[in-house]
């Protein structure tokens, strides 16, 4: 002590105090405070899944176990709650903001984003949309679900319009932390960092980015037309005052179907991470897998049709939404492909990262075959708002996401603390979280099947045994998050220190300390071969 | 076509009950097939080389595999194929499905919340119930009254969303007798689970009569008349009456002549005038636990016979 700097050798020690957390323009930072508050709502949003299963155990007639929640508006609000937290909260900031904030500036060899002070005003409108959203709880809870469809959202005696303003503001932060991206990619590179030669995470967040720029408006002016027509009373979307409510689902899934991909991109760029690390392995066909990024954000945005076959939108139109959904469905396979592929005659490891990335494609494949099934219009009349599509969404967000998102915390937890996790703890955290989503889905498909609509309180005795299996699911999965949870707390304050690459691998943010010291590596690296050169 | 029945098996699709429902399931089949054994390749794959291409020591060398072009080729264009034919096979069923046939039998469906409400061209109303004869084309003419529903009958494969502010369509000609279920497949609100209907096929006999009987209502007992209200205002939509489970609203349920307790702790006795006042003034006395508001009022809507057959309904809900 007594040294003139009172500056600690790594970004977590660099400053202290909760001022200088809430202040802090360092990639890092703001990383972690994306962490800790989607974790949060996570854990929101996921007692509300909790809370639905627990209705859907038992038709309503059932004495004592039949009806859980007091009444059908009750369920319809948590129904709400659970798909906006997920979607806005937690699904399409948790990769890209956590994990990208955090290593996209590393992975290039950056010392921090292009407009830091940017990155932090976009987690603050983070903090201040969401806080708008879970404010309607106080209010009047809203019901609408998280599609606010017209013109139920504007008749619906609930606070829509707070809500829809934060889901507005939100969209902000997802507009700031795009553009944040993209100019830090093209501008920020260490040298030698050719684009073919940045790791293909980057590259997802850099085709989440355009995504993200380029769609996240026409949701912003959605959202504000329907906040004008619920306060003026000025006729766009309700056919009382001459306006058109299939109007608003063009307008809805112009963005939200784009957003489906803002959501999965990130995560396959993940589990490209993991795959090559833990088999030690070159990517096979980086080019293919780098490019198809760019060409599925390209094409995303002309399938929203799909989401619409039984709306009353004309059947050209749907015959043509049927075949673009077709084709976005080529580069995804390829991925699989690649992915597989890159297991062959590799060296494989079995960490806890590394089984979820195998969970992801387990998952993925299953809920990519169910999307081409729904591509195609006669099936999708039959499937159209049943539980197959609650199942099938599941598989990709929760298969997909979730269990990038939860195997890139594993993977990168050693290099943002320091510390490693137990890795028996993780994997037992891999197993219930895998058999419990696979119990608690899988049963939803034949559901879907057999004709039980999405969003229902209450199903005929038909329905019965299959509704049981999927909420014995819910409560696995709950058990597996629950040990996530003690492993990530345990590695906190009890892991043993993390060495500078405890996997082997090759990419940037394992060549510097961990953790990173304040502006992420001591010496400039100079970049002389790609991000995958296991020799 | 041994597959196709095995994946049939495996399917858990309702009966089908047009031959466009036979036609979806078939292609369905096949869906369930292709994708079985995608999914076998590539998560079999997967299992495969993890099992095989296990580390062993941690100096092992790894092939340096960039890419294979052929096999890159091979693997875009196989599922693009598999994807045009199934996307073709669809548009043709799809375009069945949307052709509305000619000299169809017209029937109207109005979707409201929570009912469906039905139309017949010789002016009868139902509610919640659609007749129809086998082996005739039928064409149901949608519209919504309040927000956007959707009519689905699962084991016909068909489903449109009714839209305020326009008509929709849908046709099907059954081919099997029997009763099958009518879901809403928007969501709506409150008791968007419990807008069940029932599709009726009957036979051509069957239908005759039933649409000249439509004709004769005036006769019934009260009860009946009172039974067939109930379901014409769709109270069933908010209150039970062959259990206690609690809808929206209380269950009617053995509920005449016993005590009720209201929101203010008070006690009052459900007798004739209780209930004509619960229907004509439903804010009056608001039952515990009961949110307030929820049920329309019907005063000017019902005329005093109809009052009358409502409340014997509700007594004979009591076995007196």
């Amino acid at each position: 002590m007594g040294h003139s700097s009172a500056h600690g050798e790594n970004y977590l020690n660099h400053e202290k105090g909760l001022w200088s957390w809430l202040t802090t323009v360092d990639h890092k930072r703001i990383g972690l405070m994306y962490m800790i508050t989607v974790l949060f709502f996570f854990f929101v949003g996921g007692v509300m899944a909790l809370l639905l299963r627990a209705e859907l155990f038992a038709p309503n007639a059932v004495a004592g176990v039949g009806q859980v929640l007091k009444s059908g508006d009750i369920y319809n609000q948590v129904l709400t709650y659970h798909g906006a937290i997920m979607v806005f909260m937690v699904i399409i900031p948790g990769i890209p903001a956590i994990l990208g904030n955090f290593f996209l500036p590393i992975h290039i060899g950056a010392k921090d984003v292009a407009f830091p002070k940017v990155n932090l005003a976009s987690w603050y409108c983070f903090m201040f949309g969401a806080s708008l959203a879970i404010g309607t709880f106080f209010a009047s809870k809203i019901d609408t679900g998280w599609t606010f469809y017209t013109p139920y959202s504007i008749r619906t005696g609930t606070s829509t319009v707070m809500m829809v303003l934060g889901a507005f503001v939100m969209g902000m932060s997802s507009v700031l932390t795009g553009l944040n991206f993209i100019v830090t990619v093209h501008k920020l590179r260490a040298p030698g960092m050719t684009m073919h030669r940045m790791p293909l995470f980057v590259w997802a967040l850099y085709s989440t980015a355009i995504l993200q720029m380029l769609a996240t408006p026409v949701l912003a002016i959605t959202l504000l037309l329907l906040a004008a027509e619920k306060i003026f009373g000025v006729g766009i979307f309700d056919p009382k005052l001459g306006g058109d409510p299939v109007l608003f689902q063009h307008f809805f899934w112009f963005y939200s179907h784009p957003a489906v991909y803002i959501m999965i991109l990130p995560a396959m760029g993940v589990v490209s991470e993991l795959i090559t690390t833990f088999s030690r392995k070159v990517i096979f066909g980086y080019t293919a897998i780098a490019y198809s990024s760019l060409g599925i954000a390209a094409v995303s945005f002309f399938v929203w049709g799909h989401h619409m076959f039984v709306s009353g939108q004309s059947s050209f139109a749907g015959i043509l939404f049927s075949f673009i959904t077709m084709l976005v469905g080529v580069p995804t396979a390829i991925k699989m492909f690649n992915w597989v592929a890159t297991l062959y005659k590799g060296s494989i490891r079995f960490d806890a990262p590394m089984l979820y990335a195998l969970g992801f494609m387990f998952l993925f494949a299953i809920g990519g075959v169910t999307g081409i099934m729904l591509a195609v219009l006669p099936i999708d009349v039959h499937f159209h708002d049943t539980y197959f599509v609650v199942a099938h969404f599941h598989y990709v967000m929760v298969g997909g996401t979730l269990m990038a998102l939860m195997g890139g915390l594993y993977y990168w937890f050693p290099k943002m603390f320091g510390r490693m996790c137990s890795d028996a703890w993780a994997r037992m955290s891999f197993v219930f979280i895998f058999i419990g989503f696979n119990v608690t889905f899988f049963p939803q498909f034949i559901l879907g099947a057999m004709g039980m609509p999405r969003r229902y309180f209450d199903y005929i005795p038909a329905y019965e045994t299959l509704n049981k299996v999927s909420t014995v699911g819910s409560w696995l999965i709950m058990a597996g998050f629950l040990i996530s949870l003690y492993t990530l707390v345990r590695g906190l304050r009890s892991g043993e220190k993390a060495p500078m690459n405890p996997w082997g691998s090759k990419t940037l943010e394992w060549q510097t300390s961990s953790p990173p010291p304040h502006f992420n590596f001591d010496v400039e690296p100079i970049v002389t071969a790609g991000p995958y050169e296991y020799r | 076509m041994m597959w196709y029945n095995l994946a049939k098996a495996q399917s858990f699709m309702p009966t089908d009950g047009t031959e466009i429902a036979k036609q979806v399931d078939n292609l369905y089949g096949f869906l369930l097939i292709t994708s079985f054994i995608a999914c076998v390749l590539v998560i079999g794959g997967m299992i495969y080389f993890v099992h095989k291409y296990k580390r062993k020591s941690d100096n092992d060398k790894t092939a340096y595999i960039s890419h294979n072009t052929t096999l890159e080729f091979l693997w875009s264009f196989i599922p693009l194929v598999i994807f045009l034919i199934v996307f073709a096979w669809g548009w043709y069923i799809y375009q069945d499905m949307r052709t509305m046939p000619k000299n169809a039998i017209e029937i109207s469906v109005l979707g409201k919340q929570w009912a469906w409400e039905i139309e017949y061209k010789n002016g009868y109303k139902a509610v919640n119930e659609v007749v129809v004869p086998i082996g005739k084309d039928v064409k149901l003419l949608l519209a919504a009254q309040d927000v956007i529903h959707s009519f689905y009958v699962p084991s016909f494969r068909i489903k449109q969303d009714a839209v305020p502010g326009r008509y929709t369509a849908l046709w099907f000609n059954a081919n099997k007798l029997g009763e099958f279920h009518i879901f809403c497949t928007e969501y709506c609100g409150t008791s968007h689970s419990g807008m069940i209907g029932l599709l009726k096929v009957v036979t051509q006999e069957e239908f005759n009569s039933f649409m000249e009987k439509g004709q004769e209502e005036g006769q019934l007992p009260l009860v009946k008349r009172g039974e067939k209200l109930f379901a014409l205002k769709a109270c069933a939509s908010c209150h039970s009456v062959d259990s206690p489970a609690v809808k929206v609203g209380p269950s009617l349920y053995k509920k005449f002549g016993s005590d009720e307790i209201l929101e203010d702790g008070s006690k009052v006795a459900v007798d004739e005038n209780y209930i004509r006042e619960s229907i004509l003034q439903p804010n009056a006395k608001i039952v515990k636990g009961y949110p307030r508001g929820i049920m329309p009022t019907f005063q000017g809507q019902i005329n005093e016979n109809e009052l009358g057959a409502l409340v014997e309904y509700v007594k004979s809900l009591s076995g007196k």
